[in-house]
């Protein structure tokens, strides 16, 4: 190949590649992204049963109830607005408490969240920043933007 | 004292960065010859970063809660070793040793490069005084280490318990190292480009650095991943959290880098390729950076949560990849390609190479950044997760690992003879380990199943440069190659096998009650309360049985109380074949223990492929370097007839 070709060559594969990875991203993107809701959001079904997605609030007092099995919990999340109910099977993380924020990753299934993992406030310093607007707008009462 | 030393010894080096920015553009105008006043200052401006850097540690070591930082980030109750290793657990710390590193980086620069011609040297010092004045500046406005306390408060606040670990100790120095090291790189890249100087020689300045930051970002990102693996107690070794996603996408530029330096050493072709590859790759050190640092990430590792530091490192890092892509659109065109080659050769082979890790690269890249994009932009929060990486990076990364094993065995410039025939015992055993997984596991999971194959493959095919030639001749470098593609192929049987074979076990057991998981049968024979010096803990006692193996497994749930957290320590055993993992969880009401077991078979083979990778790196580095120190050959194009079997 001569010396000019190969540089047409090799800036056309450079172009190929970026133009290869943003459509394989926005493929992926759109097929595989997990939306943030709140419990008001579900409860304006904005979300559909079986989509992947995550959905995030405080823990409701009281709420907490324990199965038979031990190992699976019920909860309450709310966002001061409405309720959902949350299924979770596992060993919830160090810092899920009643009355902390919570996020959860799984599906609705039949109004029911069924949770695969719960992210809790990491200690108590740190507040993911979501869930930081979340618990301020939570206290003050204010209506949540989406 | 002791801080005022170390912040005077701060804004001293910041100075020193700043005369030699000026003495870089003297010298590029003039022709003024400023070497050796250079390189002194480069030397000075480490010691005395490492002077301030010394400080920090003193005022740790001796919890000297008058200093702000380690008010809020020590307790004079910790362990000596971690009061030490919190001096860079934390933001400011950190930072300082970033640009610690930074400026030493800079002084053996100056000290050893003696193979790149002067202007490019001195112009590459010149681009690392610019780095280091941002975060200088950055330190000394925004993010001060040495800030007093008046009065000094009598105790600290405690260091986060889960960075209590030997792991913060070695971890994020690791990062940092490989991240500085991709700097060198990139401030040779702008100097070359300012002095127009991109030839073989620039390259094998470049490649020690690159190889070193490579090596150490592969034992960064393996080690986090098996720090994650034990001490989140998930089970997991890789959770595409957007702060491992940081320390990828480095590596991967830097992966692509290497080869492409190793081009550019040997044939003197790929010459704005690899100059780009090299602004790519600090860039992505930058954006690990801010990811991490900004504390706009929803993350363990968000540390930071103040908006005016976010803020710097953007800028700063706006700035220095918008100036080097600029200089680059600038000075790029004018570079004359190297060497020609054809379209079956090593160097096309390395370039195939290169799009594919770019490609990875920008999935991980957009992946990570979305949703940040996304909630700028419409204020809509969304995550992107493993299903998004898995499916997107995955098969990439498997068909990149089919073609590591054909890249080696192209001849530099013209494959004249067919090679695809040398990798015919390779194939067989890809196609051997297929069927096996038809035969005796049919409903496998696809990828795990196309991990056996390419890794049973790779394997053999990894090792076939040293096939037909006296392997103790071969060069170390090649040896080194062939380690690093060897450990790809541990690593993915490794991953594979856990993610095919792996067993679960969630209940709640009372002391006494047998479990099994897997191959195992495990009983909880107690639970016990136990304490450390800064913790107290409830500990499980396991016996695990298998046949006539007997051993005994003690899980904690421990509780730290400043600051207040809970965290799960698991115990886990390591046997040839997997690892027992064990974790003990809450007690319900009616007194029984949750607890979650896994047997993982052959999971420790991803941190051995990570260690081999390293290793190879490694020992293509001492090749390398045996070369420079003890074969001084002279320079030019028809080196590459040495180096082509190199």
């Amino acid at each position: 190949m001569k010396p000019k070709n190969q540089r047409l060559v090799l800036v056309l594969a450079a172009v190929v590649a970026l133009v290869a990875a943003a459509l394989l991203a926005m493929w992926g993107l759109r097929s595989q992204a997990n939306y943030f809701y709140t419990p008001a959001d579900i409860a304006a079904g904005k979300a559909h049963d079986g989509e992947a997605m995550r959905l995030g609030g405080m823990v409701e007092r009281g709420s907490i109830r324990h199965l038979p099995d031990g190992v699976t919990i019920r909860f309450l999340l709310t966002d001061g607005k409405a309720d959902t109910p949350v299924v979770f099977r596992g060993i919830a993380p160090d810092l899920f408490r009643e009355g902390s924020g919570a996020v959860a990753e799984g599906r609705l299934q039949n109004g029911t969240f069924v949770a695969d993992t719960i992210l809790a406030k990491h200690d108590e310093r740190y507040m993911p920043p979501d869930l930081g607007n979340l618990s301020a707008e939570h206290k003050a009462g204010k209506t949540l933007q989406k | 004292m002791i801080a005022e030393a170390g912040l005077s010894a701060l804004w001293l080096a910041a100075g020193l960065a700043l005369l030699q920015l000026v003495l870089m553009v003297v010298a590029l105008r003039s022709g003024a010859d400023v070497r050796r006043a250079m390189r002194s200052i480069a030397v000075v401006q480490g010691v005395l970063t490492l002077i301030a850097f010394a400080m920090l540690l003193i005022v740790f070591a001796r919890s000297d809660m008058s200093v702000a930082l380690v008010f809020e980030n020590s307790a004079s109750n910790k362990p000596f070793i971690y009061k030490v290793a919190g001096a860079w657990g934390n933001h400011e710390g950190s930072m300082l040793m970033w640009v610690t590193i930074l400026a030493v980086a800079g002084a053996f620069v100056a000290m050893l490069a003696h193979r790149t011609s002067e202007r490019t040297l001195v112009a590459a010092l010149g681009a690392q005084a610019v780095l280091a004045l941002g975060f200088y500046a950055f330190l000394l406005i925004a993010s001060n280490p040495f800030a007093r306390l008046w009065p000094a408060p009598p105790d600290g606040q405690g260091l986060n318990p889960l960075l209590q670990d030997p792991g913060l100790a070695f971890h994020p120095p690791t990062l940092y190292l490989g991240y500085v090291g991709l700097s060198v790189a990139f401030s040779f890249a702008v100097g070359a480009l300012l002095t127009g100087e991109v030839d073989s020689r620039l390259a094998r300045a470049m490649r020690p650095w690159v190889l070193g930051a490579w090596i150490l970002l592969t034992l960064g990102i393996t080690a986090g991943s098996y720090w994650a693996y034990y001490e989140l107690g998930w089970g997991g070794y890789w959770f595409w959290d957007p702060v491992e996603n940081a320390s990828l996408m480095p590596w991967l530029a830097a992966t692509a880098l290497l080869h492409s330096t190793n081009v550019l050493a040997a044939r003197g072709a790929l010459k704005a390729w690899t100059m780009m590859l090299a602004v790519i790759a600090f860039s992505m050190s930058m954006v690990g950076t801010f990811l991490v640092r900004s504390g706009i990430l929803t993350s363990v590792h968000a540390f930071a949560i103040d908006p005016q530091r976010g803020t710097f490192l953007l800028a700063l890092l706006a700035i220095y990849v918008g100036a080097a892509f600029a200089l680059f659109a600038w000075r790029g065109s004018s570079l004359k390609e190297g060497a020609p080659f054809e379209l079956v050769s090593r160097e096309s082979g390395l370039v195939v190479n290169n799009l594919i890790l770019t490609v990875i690269l920008g999935v991980v890249f957009v992946g990570t950044l979305y949703p940040l994009f996304v909630e700028a932009v419409s204020g809509e929060k969304l995550s992107v997760g493993a299903p998004y990486f898995n499916a997107v990076a995955g098969p990439l990364a498997l068909l990149l690992a089919v073609l590591v094993g054909v890249g080696p065995l192209l001849a530099w410039r013209r494959q004249r003879r067919p090679v695809l025939h040398r990798l015919q015992v390779p194939a067989l055993l890809g196609a051997t380990a297929l069927a096996i997984t038809f035969i005796l596991w049919r409903d496998m999971h696809i990828l795990p199943r196309l991990g056996f194959t390419v890794g049973a493959y790779l394997a053999a095919a990894s090792i076939l440069p040293l096939v037909g030639r006296n392997p103790l001749r071969a060069p170390v470098a090649t040896w080194g190659m062939v380690v690093a593609h060897f450990g790809i192929s541990v690593a993915l049987v490794g991953m594979a096998a856990n993610a095919a074979f792996s067993s679960e076990r969630l209940a709640i057991a009372k002391p006494g009650d047998v479990l099994s998981v897997g191959p195992w049968l495990v009983q909880l024979t107690d639970v016990v309360p136990t304490a450390g010096k800064n913790w107290t803990a409830v500990e499980a006692e396991l016996r695990a049985a298998k046949g006539a193996q007997l051993v005994t497994l003690t899980p904690q749930s421990r509780y730290y109380p400043d600051p207040p957290t809970q965290t799960n320590e698991s115990s886990i055993r390591t046997f040839w074949n997997g690892q027992l993992y064990t974790v003990i969880g809450n007690q319900d009401a009616s007194g029984a223990w949750q607890l979650r077991l896994w047997w993982k078979p052959f999971v420790t083979l991803i941190w051995a492929g990570g260690a081999l990778i390293a290793i190879g790196g490694a020992l293509a580095l001492i090749g390398r370097l045996w070369r420079l120190a003890w074969r001084r050959r002279p320079s030019g194009d028809a080196e590459w007839r040495k180096e082509r079997y190199a």
